[in-house]
């Protein structure tokens, strides 16, 4: 374990050790107009059996962490600084650097689909077309375990299509994607991600192309394998609604940073960085009385390329404070005390000198 | 804008159907009909906001489109009632006679990135509608395109530029000032905040509560997104499969729905607040393929209160006392939850 992660986990007190430990990850995308810091130094740890809920705007670097975690950012991005490490079950070997790997070397080959799984938000796409669900599951199971047989792997695959509630799973598994519904799609989905008994399912966005009745089957799907399979979730999504169902803990990421990081509960009851706040308040709610002015954020999200210097969320934030906010980039550090502190990256918590650090781009 | 009884009604939707044929074999005959409409009825008075909600495939925009002829209607009426007093049933009206319709009624879409033509300046789209209804003069379109993009927020000096130098939010800005370009008294909005940022869609949303009472507009607000709605509708119409199940007064519904499919799509919507553990109803199965609808009541497969006769008996939209609306045999048996109302 490096130093840092030792700390870490002395700070956040007892409780089991960590599954994912995600440090100072900064993966930037190098174009011909400039580069962008799509994730800039992002720290988060995923638990066994928890749900860490990553929720932003778009362009806030939230599946850009995802790919970087699976090693699959797309050119001309790069992780160009910081270290994700998985720890294996306790007693089983070192935590592996995952950011060491090479991207498509065995080892990361056995990870991505193995240790950790991957759902998307279009299953459509994320399927192929041309193969049917059951190959595409059975493909994966036989990938990862070389000594199943083509049998016992469709055995599996139909048991896997049952288990997430697939109606006549051993017809449906020789259908194509196509063949079936949005709800019914997605569900093979995370057929397809459990087959190999994976610890940390990442979930991107895993109900926004869904309607309300078949996102409220999914997530109930999605708790009751964790609860059945111990796994980690780290689920990302925009919405707030799913963070407040599903989420044990929170990371509200804003222009590639985590702003805050907070027990779900805590996060709404009492939102510490400037930007959640406003993000909390400008969402309509069903229990919220209508027809009165939402609060807004002025502005729009930064254009990646126009990043603004210091604290990213300065130019749209109610009380920055002059003189240090546009200057400086606060880090992300506890406030209170006690066993899991809040984590809040903002100056008005922190007073500069404090512990941040120059601006260094 | 509260509901206003005395207000005139300013569209009125009668027995509104839309088929759209199933052709196979050689001779591509019909053998079906996909009932993306079914004897849609509802009526929208002057600057009140109605709400078409529902799961896709439901028909909502279909209706949507219908009502404008966007889509030609199969069957049905489209009562409007015009500037100059007079009613005119838009289904019935020849297509070259619509164009003095549209000024009246404009659509807001959904997708702010494929609704603008990426070739034209803001000048050129905002103006465009102007030019259309015959405003010849340049400089003349040049000041109302300027005084609707100070309107919705933009800077006039913006004219002059593409819609890819905008933002989502920003385009959807552009999409509002060009549908009120032409003063319209029926603006349709086809789920206008569904592409957005959370924070911009509260900008917007707050923009066309203010645009709403300062043109003394009127909404027609198709969307599947339920706490949107509940915050900017007077009424709300829920639909099924291609037919409204339940209508009735926003607070009326969300409090106390009247129909079962109602109640567990208010279930269904994650509330933001974690300490609020709702009662969640999971519907098994998906929305019906509209081709091969369940018979009597299509939402019976799926329902946990339906009984025998809703397997074969077609159920008519009826009222309770207060005139609330719904599609279900037991509708004044069942008492049906809500969203609770919080005291503020």
């Amino acid at each position: 374990m490096t130093r840092m992660v030792a700390e870490d986990v002395a700070r956040t007190g007892s409780g089991p050790a960590p599954l994912l430990t995600v440090r100072d990850l900064c993966t930037w995308y190098f174009s011909n107009e400039g580069v962008v810091h799509a994730v800039d130094g992002v720290n988060f740890d995923v638990h066994a059996g928890r749900t860490l809920g990553i929720v932003g705007e778009s362009g806030c670097g939230k599946s850009v962490t995802a790919r970087s975690i699976l090693r699959i950012v797309e050119k001309p991005g790069r992780i160009v600084r910081g270290s994700i490490h998985l720890h294996p079950p306790a007693g089983q070997g070192e935590p592996r650097d995952l950011v060491q790997l090479r991207e498509d070397g065995p080892e990361m080959r056995a990870i991505q689909g193995g240790d950790i799984a991957l759902v998307f938000q279009e299953p459509m796409t994320s399927f192929s077309p041309v193969h049917t669900v059951g190959n595409q599951i059975i493909e994966t199971i036989r990938l990862h375990d070389r000594s199943m047989t083509k049998a016992l792997a469709r055995d599996r695959a139909i048991e896997m299509l049952q288990m997430v509630g697939i109606p006549r799973a051993e017809r449906r598994v020789d259908e194509f994607a196509y063949q079936l519904s949005g709800g019914l799609r997605q569900r093979a989905m995370i057929a397809l991600a459990l087959a190999c008994n994976p610890r940390l399912l990442i979930a991107d966005e895993p109900t926004t192309a869904l309607d309300v009745t078949t996102q409220a089957q999914i997530l109930e799907l999605l708790k009751r394998l964790q609860a059945e399979r111990g796994m980690a979730i780290m689920l990302i999504t925009h919405n707030l609604g799913v963070i407040a169902e599903m989420a044990d803990d929170v990371a509200v990421m804003y222009l590639g940073r985590v702003v805050e990081h907070a027990p779900v509960r805590e996060l709404f009851r009492s939102p510490q960085h400037p930007y959640t706040r406003a993000l909390l308040r400008s969402i309509p709610s069903l229990h919220v009385p209508p027809r009165q002015a939402l609060a807004t954020i002025e502005g729009t999200v930064p254009h990646p390329l126009n990043r603004p210097s210091g604290c990213p969320f300065h130019p749209r934030c109610e009380v920055a404070i002059a003189g240090t906010c546009e200057s400086h980039v606060p880090d992300l550090l506890p406030i209170g005390t006690g066993p899991a502190p809040a984590l809040v990256s903002c100056f008005l918590h922190h007073p500069f000198g404090d512990g941040a650090r120059q601006e260094t781009n | 804008m509260a509901e206003d009884p005395a207000a005139p009604v300013l569209l009125d939707v009668a027995g509104l159907k839309k088929y759209f044929p199933i052709r196979q074999g050689l001779f591509r005959r019909v053998v079906g009909h996909v009932k993306a409409v079914d004897d849609v009825s509802f009526f929208v008075r002057k600057r009140e906001t109605l709400a078409l909600v529902g799961e896709s495939g439901c028909g909502k925009t279909t209706t949507a489109r219908a009502i404008l002829r966007a889509a030609e209607p199969t069957a049905g009426t489209v009562k409007f009632l015009t500037r100059s007093g007079s009613v005119v049933d838009v289904t019935s009206e020849p297509r070259a006679s619509l164009r003095p319709l549209r000024r009246e009624m404009q659509l807001i879409f959904q997708d702010p990135w494929s609704s603008l033509n990426p070739r034209m300046t803001l000048l050129d789209l905002i103006g465009e509608p102007l030019l259309v209804h015959g405003m010849r003069s340049a400089s003349e379109r040049q000041g109302q395109v300027e005084a609707l993009l100070k309107r919705v927020g933009l800077r006039p000096e913006y004219m002059g530029r593409y819609p890819h130098a905008f933002s989502g939010g920003q385009r959807q800005r552009i999409g509002i000032a060009r549908a009120l370009a032409l003063r319209p008294s029926l603006l349709v909005a086809d789920e206008p905040v569904s592409a957005l940022d959370v924070s911009v869609q509260a900008q917007i949303l707050n923009l066309l509560l203010e645009l709403q009472l300062e043109f003394g507009l009127t909404y027609l607000f198709v969307s599947h997104d339920l706490a949107v709605v509940k915050h900017l509708s007077d009424r709300v119409a829920v639909m099924y499969a291609g037919r409204i199940v339940e209508i009735g007064q926003a607070d009326r519904v969300f409090s106390a729905p009247r129909h079962p499919y109602t109640e567990a799509l208010l279930s269904a919507v994650p509330e933001p607040n974690p300490e609020w553990k709702t009662r969640r109803i999971v519907l098994e199965g998906d929305v019906p393929d509209p081709a091969h609808l369940p018979t009597g009541c299509a939402f019976h497969p799926r329902c946990r209160y339906a009984i025998d006769r809703c397997r074969t008996e077609e159920v008519p939209l009826a009222a309770d006392a207060s005139g609330h609306l719904a599609r279900c045999i037991r509708a004044d048996e069942l008492t049906l939850a809500g969203v609770a109302t919080p005291v503020v």
